[in-house]
């Protein structure tokens, strides 16, 4: 479903990214592991379009995605969360989660002149869905909200809930867990679940690794930008090279 | 309810648009009356002066105030509805109503054709970079560009506009022109506030990267919004000029530009009640104060000063979040929602229909 090949990407000198190749196949959920400044999230960037590789290629279902515009990305399929939540903040909690829709939307600016009957359809029809997706996550009752008073817990949730509005096939997490205390995150396991379940292929970054040895089918394991090894959590686990640079220095 | 409370429910409402415009237009009449009992002041200038300053500050506020672009350049946009209705009245013998659309594509083409490169400029630069834009039109018009602008003396002799052989050749005829050009501006910012688009911008104000993240287009929607002020700008040149049929480059500079700008800011930025009363404070106190010409920057430095320390967001500032273009009837009120969310703050955090989707 994604597959990203030899990809490469330097800030100025520093090869945050370098020679990194995995697949993503549909209804699986995969981890992507590593120490602090392994670059985790600059691959979720250059997956999302934020950032433009240096090197390599990306596919999603068999269409090349590196170097397309984020918007295009997400239109495509593709959705995510932010490590360092970014909500509107001071917008409501359900204004939040109807922006996700805006992608799966036409009206363009005629339509806003005048209102034909099918703008106003297709904006009930979003409301709906973003309050359908508040729902899912079990944020419906607090729609009228600020998405700022939320808990940090509710707030990744309420990403999680706008990137479902916008339909993905693909979603891309990083950190969900950050923030939560263990009830959150045994609730939040389950949602990811549900959502494969929905047959949404899931791709995150963790550093719970509790949650990640019972959540992943697959994982992915970076260091210093490189890939250090992937298989399944048994396999990593297992894995020589990743206790001595990863597990073992973490624990 | 508190008289605030209704205030700001009500401020931003079509019904106050609505009372608004129909008092504007019975105004011609009142002040007919008021004349009658010996009035002196030509309030009619000053108030034609008004509406068209408040139509161009509303094209501008779609971009500053809305898209949360830092535009300080909106004059040269202005400049080319004017030079354009006025040489192709002049020199051409075109109507000026006819020109109008011509003014409004000119202007939105030299929006489109400025924005394209410094779309993706942030703030203090783009700032920077639309400040030249304005001098680079004046000056050009100034230099008799194309041989067509007149150069310093500018362009005199436009003539009345005609509608349906009717001669718009009195303030008082004007005045209903410019009006009605203004309050189809409103109608029109306020119903692009309220659809997709203006959410869009909404979004994009608040986090240009999360708004990517949610598919939204940025650079085509900056785009969008930048040529859209631009054309209406460009209409309102139209107005202007055929309102004050001689214009000339030093109408407008730099100091326009600001006095755009202070509106849009000091009024509510993406507050379109705020941008008219704005528009009637700056524009009508700057005509008063015309006999104090040092005074009246004074008053404005100060006046500018203390809004920014008492009323940041403006006079008037823009209420909420991304607007729908209706109400939806299928959400509970709010009122029941508060209690509801009220409730849960304490423990229903566990719970909270989290339980909704299956293990
Ligand atoms: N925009 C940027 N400009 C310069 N350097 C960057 C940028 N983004 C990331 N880096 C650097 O690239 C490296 C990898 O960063 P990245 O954020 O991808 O790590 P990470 O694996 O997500 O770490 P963490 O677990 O702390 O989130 C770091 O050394 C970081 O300083
Ligand atoms: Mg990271």
């Amino acid at each position: 479903m994604l597959s990203l090949h030899n990809l490469h990407k330097n800030f100025g000198g520093l090869l945050a990214v370098s020679d990194v190749s995995f697949t993503v196949t549909a209804g699986m959920i995969v981890g992507l592991i590593g120490p602090n400044g392994a670059g985790k999230t600059t691959v979720f960037n250059l997956i999302t379009g934020n950032y433009k590789p240096d090197g390599g290629e990306i596919f999603f279902c068999g269409k090349k995605i590196s170097g397309l515009p984020t918007h295009e990305i997400v239109s495509l399929g593709i959705a995510r969360t932010f490590q360092n939540i970014r909500l509107f903040s001071d917008m409501t909690v359900l204004e939040n989660s109807l922006a996700g829709r805006h992608c799966r939307m036409r009206s363009g600016v005629l339509s806003a002149l005048f209102r034909p009957p099918r703008m106003l359809r297709e904006e009930k029809d979003a409301v709906k869905q973003a309050l359908h997706e508040l729902t899912y996550v079990g944020l419906e009752t607090r729609h009228a909200q600020k998405a700022g008073n939320l808990s940090y817990g509710e707030q990744r949730l309420l990403e999680i809930a706008r990137a479902l509005a916008t339909q993905p096939k693909f979603l891309i997490l990083d950190e969900p867990a950050g923030g939560m205390n263990d009830a959150e995150t045994e609730s939040l396991m389950r949602l990811i679940r549900s959502i494969r379940n929905r047959g949404i292929a899931v791709l995150l970054i963790e550093h719970d690794m509790n949650l990640v040895m019972r959540l992943c089918d697959r994982l992915v394991v970076l260091e210093h930008g490189a890939m250090l090894a992937q298989g399944s959590p048994e396999e990593i686990k297992n894995n020589e090279e990743v206790i001595r640079a990863y597990l073992g220095a973490g624990d | 309810m508190s008289i605030r409370k209704l205030w700001d429910r009500h401020s931003h409402s079509p019904a106050l648009f609505i009372v608004f415009f129909v008092f504007m237009a019975l105004l011609p009449t009142l002040l007919d009356l008021g004349k009658a009992a010996g009035g002196g002041i030509a309030w009619l200038d000053m108030l034609n002066k008004i509406g068209i300053s408040a139509a161009l500050a509303l094209s501008l506020n779609l971009i500053l105030g809305q898209t949360g672009l830092f535009h300080m350049g909106h004059t040269a946009f202005f400049a080319v509805g004017a030079y354009a209705t006025a040489i192709l009245n002049t020199l051409y013998g075109w109507p000026v109503f006819h020109t109008l659309p011509v003014a409004g594509l000119l202007a939105a083409l030299a929006g489109l054709a400025v924005a394209l490169p410094i779309i993706r400029l942030r703030g203090d630069y783009l700032l920077i970079v639309t400040v030249g834009i304005v001098e680079i039109v004046r000056i050009a018009l100034t230099n008799n560009i194309f041989d067509l602008t007149g150069g310093a003396n500018g362009i005199y002799g436009i003539s009345r506009p005609v509608i349906f052989g009717m001669v718009f050749n009195t303030p008082k005829l004007q005045y209903y022109l410019i009006w009605a050009f203004t309050a189809f501006s409103v109608f029109f910012f306020y119903r692009l506030e309220h659809s997709r688009f203006g959410r869009a911008l909404c979004f994009i104000k608040a986090d240009e990267i999360a708004a990517a993240g949610c598919g939204i287009n940025v650079a085509l929607c900056k785009l969008t919004a930048f040529t859209l002020g631009a054309c209406f700008a460009g209409m309102a040149g139209t107005l202007y000029a055929a309102n004050i049929r001689t214009i000339e480059p030093s109408s407008f500079n730099f100091y326009e530009s600001v006095i755009l700008f202070a509106i849009v800011i000091l009024g509510g930025a993406g507050s379109i009640a705020g941008v008219l009363l704005g528009s009637f404070l700056l524009i009508g106190l700057q005509d008063l104060f015309r006999d104090f010409q040092s005074a009246r920057m004074l008053f404005f430095g100060s006046a500018m000063v203390a809004m920014m320390i008492f009323r940041p967001q403006g006079l008037i500032p823009r209420q909420g979040g991304p607007k729908l273009a209706c109400e939806i009837p299928l959400l509970p009120a709010p009122e029941q929602l508060e209690d509801a969310s009220k409730g849960d703050v304490s423990d229903g955090k566990k719970d909270g229909g989290r339980d909704a989707f299956p293990a």
